[in-house]
């Protein structure tokens, strides 16, 4: 493979690097909106505060990912945007709500924002279902027939299940007390529907697709492969055993969230592996969908520049707000 | 309505909505940089009370301004899917770096920027509110460079349909893109003083004003008194350029239909598509000749040289009169109250109030001129998307105009709810400083982990 024919597999790589960071760094805040309604109205203010200053740039990450399928693969995304133009729109309502909620929950006069707060809510949940039922369109080639919808539904109940999980595992790292008690009960709710749909959609998934199913079920991959389902169930184990533990509420407040990173990753190459070299699958590989090489080197190179820097000052972002998430203090 | 204009009124409707934000939070970055420097240089109080307040203007302009970005990113290709295929080698690098330089460094350093205050030290939550102010003109440069080279495309060759770059620097320093740049970066500068200086007013009126009120009214009004003139030079140079460039554009802009020598410049007329002319004209002789080629008698070249490829005339030249005579009356007002203050021996309660009442009114002039100024531009470029070379029509998306007729109602009713409660945010905060620096207090101790202030760390460090 010559320097131009790789350049549009890095550039995939890339886009899904991003998309994973977004899901997991975005997936903790939307997960934290959607448990809002369960929090008293002070809690409610520490789980805004935990998800602050972070979320303006983990919402980045899916304008980088989304750029990216923009910039490096324009015939896919025309593809892709085009058959999810509604839900596509869904989303960014549902961001746009989430969005703004977050300050005018707390600019505006204070009878208004319990209805901040629904918005905040209703938004964090919208834009999850709307991504859930984007992603299992995208994963079933966008076909058509009872089956796909119904996968598609599936995957669009599950993901924000998998966000919920993923908030709740946040706040128990972010938070202490009783806040953090309730954290531990809303994961274990969560749980049991992200455990089902993972099992579900492992099953559904080579159904639905031939390419998928020819892939996964070949000898001798199946042996290396079967790696990817086995450890995500490990994990998922281990995090069910983990939140009946003390350990959970001290030292090892942090394991819960790494092991739903572990999840989400594990999660993700398992899908990467489904669909390369497809972008599109079964439709759109990634070198009929790819800019031109002069276009992908000029883009590399800024990427080669900023990429570090931004994971510089994104990891001082979180240093700077490391450690639990303040009580209240009325002063 | 048919799926082309549907896709281009919800466009043009995100655009609207998205501009007003960045028109604001450009400048004000720098205007915090600046409030935030006075108080560290000087200890008063009263310049840490501005930044703090402003931090909050700050903070929603913001997050409005990035939801209804994250919009445009995606209706980039979800309402002009052949734009990117065939300009995609150009315009997307553009945003990529926009995206890498920008969006990153502004999002990362605003958490600090708010809520770092006691976490870090003075110095590095100054050089946050640095990095912010520079992210949101970073954004801006790539932002104008890629509209820019739609507007005067060049540094490219055509290949098989496909636009491919022959050179970046031709590309992003297009003929039009310093002008236009300077113009935007002035619109927002004049946005910004005339929101300090409204919000200042509004205060004053309402017996919300102290101090902080009195100072800014005055930094409002001479910053707005300083920069009108110099935007209307710029403004003017923008339009020679544009004259040389899409002079259809010019054409529809000054009504003119036939070529003319000496032609007159309109101050008010309702130009007639159907019949090719201008009705209930009011001409000022041959002034547009002169501003538009500095001799009373010059030939401007009119619409009948452009037929079938110009703009549509009355959007062009009704926004074109609102963003000038915005303008104006912004250059009558600040100069009059700035001489007015400063007869008033800067102590506003000796100012008549009709004239704070005007300022106050005059609060989102800014908004009302720039995207005046936005819709002279960017319907004047139609009915091409990368002027003189590939038309709006051919790029449009396929997708059934139900769906996007759904699409934008849904979009319009969201925008409509928020610039109401933008502006309603906007009033309660003005006249209530004291509830939102109590806020900002509370937030700042829930988000206060640090080393620092936070008892729990100290007693369970990591």
């Amino acid at each position: 493979m010559s320097f131009d024919e790789a350049l549009p597999v890095i550039f995939m790589a890339l886009m899904g690097v991003s998309m994973l960071i977004y899901v997991v760094s975005d997936g903790y805040d939307l997960g934290v909106g959607m448990l809002m309604h369960r929090a008293e109205a002070a809690e409610k203010d520490v789980l805004v505060a935990s998800i602050g200053p972070f979320w303006d740039a983990n919402e980045t990450w899916l304008v980088l990912g989304i750029g990216i399928l923009l910039v490096a693969f324009p015939r896919a995304h025309g593809v892709v945007l085009t058959s999810l133009y509604l839900p596509v729109a869904l989303m960014l309502v549902g961001l746009i709500l989430r969005g703004v909620a977050f300050d005018f929950r707390v600019k505006a006069k204070a009878t208004h924002k319990p209805t901040w707060d629904r918005l905040f809510f209703s938004g964090s949940m919208l834009a999850s279902v709307a991504q859930g039922w984007m992603l299992g369109r995208y994963v079933s080639g966008f076909g058509e027939g009872w089956n796909y919808p119904l996968f598609a539904a599936a995957i669009a109940i599950a993901l924000p299940a998998a966000y919920v999980l993923l908030g709740a595992a946040w706040l128990i790292m972010k938070t202490e007390g009783e806040l953090q008690q309730k954290a531990i009960g809303w994961a274990r709710l969560a749980w049991w529907p992200v455990a089902i749909g993972m099992v579900l959609i492992s099953m559904a998934t080579p159904w639905i697709s031939e390419t998928v199913r020819e892939r996964w079920f070949a000898l001798p991959g199946i042996i290396a492969l079967s790696a990817i389902p086995l450890m995500t169930a490990l994990a998922l184990y281990a995090l069910y055993r983990l939140l009946g533990t003390r350990v959970v509420r001290g030292p090892l407040d942090w394991l819960p969230f790494a092991l739903m990173i572990g999840v989400l990753l594990l999660g993700f190459l398992g899908l990467a592996y489904s669909i390369y070299p497809y972008v599109v699958i079964d439709r759109l590989t990634i070198w009929d969908a790819a800019s031109s090489p002069a276009a992908l080197k000029f883009i590399g190179v800024g990427v080669a520049i900023t990429v570090p820097m931004i994971a510089g000052y994104t990891i001082f972002s979180y240093r700077v707000f490391r450690g639990k998430t303040g009580e209240l203090k009325y002063a | 309505m048919d799926a082309l204009l549907l896709a281009r009124m919800q466009f043009a409707a995100n655009i609207t909505f998205h501009i007003l934000f960045p028109t604001i939070s450009i400048a004000l970055g720098w205007m915090l940089l600046f409030f935030r420097i006075r108080w560290l240089k000087s200890r008063q109080a009263v310049w840490l009370g501005s930044y703090r307040f402003y931090t909050k203007v700050f903070a929603l302009t913001f997050a409005l301004g990035i939801v209804s970005g994250v919009t445009m990113s995606f209706q980039f290709g979800t309402n002009w899917p052949g734009y990117m295929e065939t300009a995609g080698n150009v315009a997307g690098p553009l945003l990529a770096y926009e995206v890498l330089t920008a969006f990153f460094l502004e999002a990362g350093f605003l958490g600090v920027m708010l809520f770092g205050q006691g976490k870090v030290s003075e110095r590095v939550h100054l050089m946050a509110t640095f990095f912010v102010a520079l992210g949101t003109t970073i954004s801006a440069f790539w932002i104008l460079a890629l509209n820019s080279w739609m507007q005067t495309p060049q540094g490219h060759e055509v290949i098989g349909g496909e636009f491919h770059v022959v050179s970046w620097s031709s590309v992003i320093f297009n003929p039009s893109f310093p002008y236009r740049f300077t113009h935007m970066m002035l619109a927002s500068t004049l946005t910004v003083a005339f929101l300090l200086a409204g919000i200042a007013a509004w205060q004053l009126l309402r017996g919300a004003g102290n101090a902080g009120a009195a100072l800014l009214l005055r930094v409002g009004l001479t910053l707005g008194a300083v920069v009108i003139p110099v935007q209307i030079l710029v403004g003017d140079l923008h339009g020679l350029n544009t004259l040389e460039h899409q002079p259809a554009k010019i054409a529809a802009m000054e009504g003119l239909w036939e070529t003319t020598r000496g032609a007159p410049l309109l101050l008010f007329a309702w130009p007639d598509e159907a019949g090719r002319g201008n009705r209930y004209g009011v001409p000022v002789p041959g002034l547009a000749a002169f501003i538009l080629t500095h001799d009373w008698d010059g030939e401007v070249k009119g619409l009948n040289e452009f037929r079938d490829e110009h703009p549509p005339v009355l959007p062009v030249f009704v926004a074109f009169r609102v963003m000038v005579g915005m303008g104006v009356l912004m250059l009558l007002v600040s100069w009059f109250g700035l001489w007015k203050y400063r007869r008033a021996g800067w102590q506003p309660e000796r100012l008549p109030r009709w004239l704070l009442g005007g300022l106050a009114g005059m609060t989102f002039a800014g908004w009302i001129a720039t995207v005046a100024g936005w819709y002279v531009t960017e319907i004047g470029r139609q009915p091409y998307i990368i002027y003189g070379l590939v038309r709006t029509a051919d790029v449009a998306s396929d997708v059934p105009a139900p769906m996007i007729a759904t699409s934008f109602a849904l979009y319009l009713v969201v925008y409509l709810l928020l610039i109401v409660a933008y502006i309603a945010v906007m009033k309660y905060m003005a006249e209530k400083p004291e509830d939102v620096l109590e806020t900002e207090r509370r937030e700042q101790a829930a988000t206060t982990p640090g080393a620092m202030t936070s008892p729990v760390v100290a007693e369970n460090p990591k």
